[in-house]
C-alpha cells in the first residue's frame, strides 16, 4: 500500500506542474513527494498496529475475566493468573493442568472469539488509516511543498532512534548492575567487599542450616585476576609486537598477505576452544613439566590459563601495534633511512618511539580484554580463591566466580548472587577505565599526524 | 518497513544504471585519448635523441653511466648519463613523471625500499660504485644526504634531530662533541639563533620553514659529500623558500647539491647547471645561464617557456 502510495504521491507531483518536462518547478524532486506520501501512508498505521498489538492481550484477558463467574472472579490475583493460562493454553489445544469443566472451555471459546474479533478490528484499522494518511498527504502535495526536508527529518528521526537503542541498553544495563550491588552492599558493607582478603561465598539458605556465614572479601578475585592477566600480557605483549614489527617493516608482501589473514583467524578461534586447549592439553603439559623439574604445579595452576590467554590475545596485540606502526608517516622512515641508518635503527629509534602511544592503547585495549576473559578460565583456572603470587598454584578469577555463583538454583536476593552483580560492577569500572584511559592515549597519537 | 524499503529499491534502480552506463562511455573514450596521447609520446621518444648539451663536467665526482631503472614493468628512467661535480649546485628539472626525482632517488639507493624497482647502469660516488655488492647503502646515505619535499622532522626534541645522525655513526665520543656538532650544524642550516633557548621542544613544534632548515641542520650533522634536495621548498612560502635558497648558495661551498624543482626561478637562482628531464630521458644538460636564455633542444625549449609541463 505504501508502495502504492508511493506512486500515487509521485506522479501527482509531477502532474501538478503540468508533466515531468515542469520537473525543476517542484520544490524537491518527484521522488520525494512519492517517500512523503508513503511516510503519511505507514506510519500512523504502523504505529497503531503496534500499539494494538501491545495492548491487545491485556484487553482480551481482561474482557474473559470479566465473562467468568464471580467466584472464580474473586480468586487470587496469583491463583487467576494460573486460570487464564489454562485458559489460554485450552484455546489453543495444549495440554492443560486440572480437569476441563464447562465454565473453563467456555472461557476458552470466548478467548477465541475476542481474539479473533480484535484481529479483524486491526486490519480494518490499519488498513483504513494507511488509505486515510495517503489520502491526507495526497492532498497536501504542491509544488511549494518542502518534501525533502520533511522526508528527511523523518530520516533523521529514524537514525536518532536507531542509535539510542544501544545507548539506552548500556544504560540500562549499568543501572541495573549497580542497584543489585548496591542491594548487596546493604547485606555486606563496601569496605569488607574490597579489602576483605577471605572469599567464600556460601550463605546458609535456611536459618537452621550449618555451614559457612559466607564472607565476601574480592581481595583474592582481583589478585587472581591480576597474576592470570599478567601472565597473558607477558606472553602476548612481546610476541606481538614482534610480530607486528615484522609484518610492518620486514616482511615481504606476499609473506605479509599470508600471515595476516592466519593472525586473523587466531583472532576468530571460540574462546571455549581456547578454553578446552588450556585445561586438557597445556595445563597437564605445564604440571608435567613443572613436576620434572621438582616443582609443585596444580593442575589448574595460573599458569595455564594465562598462557593460553596470552596466545589469544596475540592478535589483537599485533594488529594494533601493526596500525600505530603503519600510521606512522613514512617520511620518517625515509629521514632516517636518509640519513643513513639501519632498518633496525630506523625502526627502534624513529618509528617505536613515534608509533608508542598506539602500541600503549593497543595493549591497554588488551588488558581490559583480558581481565573480562571467562572462558577460558572457568574451564583451565581453578575456583579455589587463594590469595598467592605464585603461577603454580590455583586461583580464581572475578568472571569464574561470577559465573559460578549465578550457575544453578539459588535465589536472587541472597547476598551469593547479589556478589555477583558487585563483582560485575566493579569489573566494569575497571575495565571502562583501562578502556577510556587506552582510546584517549591512542586518540591522542592519531592528532599528532593528521 | 518492508514494503518501504521495496519501493525504494524499485524507484532507485533504473536511474543508477543509466548513470552507470553514462559514466562508462566517457572511462572508455578516456581510454582511447590515453592510448592516443602514448602514441603520441612514444612518437617524442623518438624525437629527443641524444642528450644534447654537456653531461660531463670538469672533475665529476657522481657518475651516472647509462642509467635505467624500472618499477616493475614500468621504464621510468631511460639511459641517463650525467657527471656531478663535487662543488655545484645542479638543477633536475621537467614536468611531473619524468623521472626526476627517481633519479635522485638513485644517488643514495633510496630505491631500494621500493620492492618493484629494478636499477641497472653504473652509478658512482669518488670512483665507488655505489650499486656494487660490497657497497654498503647504509654507509652511502651518510655520504649522500637528503632532504625531503615535505619537512620530516622525527617527533623528538630538536636537539634529538639533530643528534640523531651523529648519535647513530658514533661521530661524537662524547657529549661536548656532540654539542658542538648539534650547534654547528644549526648554525650552518641558519637556524641557530631562533631554536638556542628551546633546543628541548619537539621539532614538529617549529614553523614549516624552520622545520625544514632543521631537516637540513640535521643532515649536514653527518657530514655528508653530497646532498639531495627533492623539492625542498615546495611546501614553504616564499620568505622560507628565499631563507632555503640562500642556505644553498652558502652550503655549495662545501657539498654537491643536486635539487629537484619545479620552479624555474629557483633553478635559475641556485644552480649552476640545469639538467632537463622529460618521459625518463635527461635531454638537455647545460650551464644554467644558457638553458634559461639559449635552450638548444626543442622540448626543452617548450618547457621553460611553459608550452608544456
Amino acid at each position: 500500500m505504501s508502495v502504492a502510495a508511493f506512486y500515487v504521491g509521485r506522479s501527482r507531483s509531477i502532474a501538478l506542474v503540468g508533466g515531468p518536462k515542469h520537473g525543476t518547478e517542484l520544490h524537491s524532486l518527484p521522488g520525494y513527494y512519492g517517500y512523503f506520501t508513503a511516510i503519511w501512508c505507514l506510519l500512523p498505521a504502523l504505529a497503531v498496529l503496534l500499539a494494538w498489538v501491545l495492548l491487545e492481550p491485556r484487553v482480551v484477558v481482561a474482557m474473559v475475566i470479566q465473562g467468568l463467574p464471580a467466584e472464580q472472579q474473586a480468586l487470587s490475583p496469583g491463583e487467576l493468573d494460573l486460570l487464564i493460562n489454562n485458559i489460554q493454553n485450552l484455546a489453543a489445544g495444549d495440554a492443560v493442568s486440572g480437569t476441563v469443566d464447562a465454565v473453563l472451555s467456555d472461557a476458552a471459546q470466548r478467548f477465541l472469539a475476542l481474539t479473533a474479533l480484535s484481529r479483524r478490528i486491526l486490519a480494518i484499522l490499519t488498513l483504513g488509516l494507511g488509505g486515510l494518511g495517503a489520502a491526507i498527504a495526497w492532498r497536501r502535495i504542491r509544488p511549494d511543498l518542502r518534501a525533502r526536508n520533511r522526508v528527511e527529518q523523518i530520516v533523521l528521526l529514524m537514525l536518532i532512534a536507531a542509535s539510542s537503542i544501544a545507548i539506552f541498553t548500556t544504560v540500562g544495563i549499568v543501572l541495573s548492575v549497580l542497584f543489585e550491588a548496591i542491594r548487596f552492599f546493604q547485606q555486606v558493607p563496601v569496605t569488607e567487599f574490597l579489602f576483605g582478603l577471605n572469599w567464600s561465598p556460601q550463605t546458609a539458605i535456611r536459618a537452621d542450616q550449618v555451614g559457612s556465614s559466607g564472607s565476601f572479601g574480592a581481595v583474592p578475585l582481583f589478585t587472581g585476576t591480576l597474576l592470570i592477566t599478567a601472565i597473558a600480557m607477558f606472553v602476548a605483549v612481546p610476541v606481538g609486537l614482534m610480530t607486528a614489527i615484522y609484518l610492518a617493516e620486514y616482511s615481504s608482501h606476499r609473506v605479509r598477505s599470508i600471515a595476516k589473514p592466519l593472525l586473523e583467524v587466531l583472532a576468530g578461534i571460540p574462546t571455549v576452544v581456547y578454553g578446552f586447549f588450556a585445561a586438557l592439553t597445556v595445563a597437564p603439559w605445564v604440571r608435567r613439566t613443572g613436576e620434572s623439574l621438582g616443582l609443585e604445579v596444580a593442575s589448574e595452576s595460573a599458569l595455564a590459563a594465562g598462557l593460553v590467554m596470552g596466545i589469544m590475545i596475540i592478535p589483537l596485540v599485533s594488529s594494533l601495534s601493526d596500525d600505530a606502526i603503519n600510521a606512522v608517516p613514512s617520511a620518517m622512515r625515509d629521514g632516517a633511512l636518509g640519513l643513513g641508518s639501519t632498518r633496525s635503527e630506523t625502526m627502534t629509534r624513529v618509528i617505536l618511539p613515534a608509533a608508542l602511544p598506539g602500541i600503549v592503547g593497543g595493549v591497554l585495549l588488551a588488558v581490559s580484554r583480558a581481565i573480562g576473559e571467562t572462558m577460558i578460565v572457568v574451564m583451565a583456572a581453578g575456583l579455589a580463591a587463594n590469595l598467592t603470587a605464585n603461577p603454580f598454584e590455583a586461583v580464581t578469577t572475578v568472571t569464574v566466580q561470577i559465573v559460578t555463583l549465578l550457575v544453578g538454583d539459588q535465589e536472587f536476593d541472597s547476598a551469593k548472587t547479589l556478589a555477583a552483580f558487585a563483582l560485575g560492577l566493579m569489573l566494569f569500572v575497571v575495565t571502562l577505565i583501562l578502556n577510556v584511559f587506552g582510546l584517549s592515549v591512542v586518540r591522542k597519537y592519531r592528532e599528532q599526524y593528521d | 518497513m518492508a514494503r518501504m524499503t521495496e519501493s525504494n529499491s524499485s524507484d532507485e534502480q533504473p536511474p543508477s544504471m543509466e548513470l552507470d552506463a553514462e559514466t562508462e562511455v566517457p572511462t572508455e573514450a578516456a581510454v582511447a585519448a590515453n592510448g592516443a596521447q602514448l602514441a603520441l609520446a612514444e612518437e617524442q621518444i623518438v624525437d629527443i635523441g641524444e642528450t644534447v648539451g654537456n653531461v660531463r663536467c670538469e672533475d665529476p665526482y657522481v657518475v651516472a653511466e647509462n642509467v635505467n631503472v624500472f618499477y616493475g614493468d614500468n621504464h621510468a628512467i631511460k639511459d641517463v648519463t650525467l657527471e656531478i661535480s663535487k662543488k655545484e649546485v645542479i638543477a633536475l628539472i621537467g614536468p611531473s613523471g619524468c623521472g626526476k626525482s627517481t633519479f635522485l632517488r638513485c644517488l643514495n639507493r633510496m630505491n631500494d625500499s621500493i620492492e618493484t624497482a629494478r636499477v641497472s647502469g653504473d652509478i658512482s660516488l669518488g670512483g665507488q660504485d655505489i650499486y656494487s655488492k660490497e657497497f654498503d647503502p647504509v654507509a652511502l646515505r651518510a655520504r649522500v644526504g637528503m632532504v625531503f619535499q615535505k619537512p620530516n622532522p622525527f617527533p623528538k626534541s630538536i636537539y634529538d634531530n639533530v643528534a640523531y645522525g651523529p648519535r647513530i655513526h658514533g661521530l661524537a665520543n662524547d657529549r661536548a662533541e656532540l654539542d658542538e656538532i648539534v650547534h654547528n650544524s644549526l648554525e650552518r642550516a641558519g637556524l641557530l639563533k631562533e631554536v638556542k633557548d628551546r633546543m628541548d621542544e619537539p621539532g614538529t613544534g617549529l614553523s614549516g620553514g624552520q622545520q625544514q632548515r632543521l631537516c637540513i641542520a640535521r643532515t649536514i650533522a653527518v657530514n655528508p659529500e653530497v646532498i639531495l634536495m627533492d623539492e625542498p621548498c615546495s611546501a614553504l612560502d616564499p620568505i622560507a623558500t628565499a631563507r632555503i635558497e640562500d642556505l644553498m648558495d652558502e652550503l655549495s661551498e662545501d657539498y654537491a647539491i643536486v635539487i629537484v624543482t619545479h620552479s624555474m626561478q629557483q633553478a635559475a637562482r641556485v644552480s649552476g647547471r640545469v639538467a632537463y628531464f622529460h618521459l625518463g630521458l635527461l635531454v638537455e644538460v647545460d650551464e644554467t645561464d644558457k638553458i634559461f636564455t639559449n635552450p638548444q633542444h626543442k622540448l626543452t625549449e617548450d618547457y621553460i617557456t611553459g608550452r608544456i609541463g
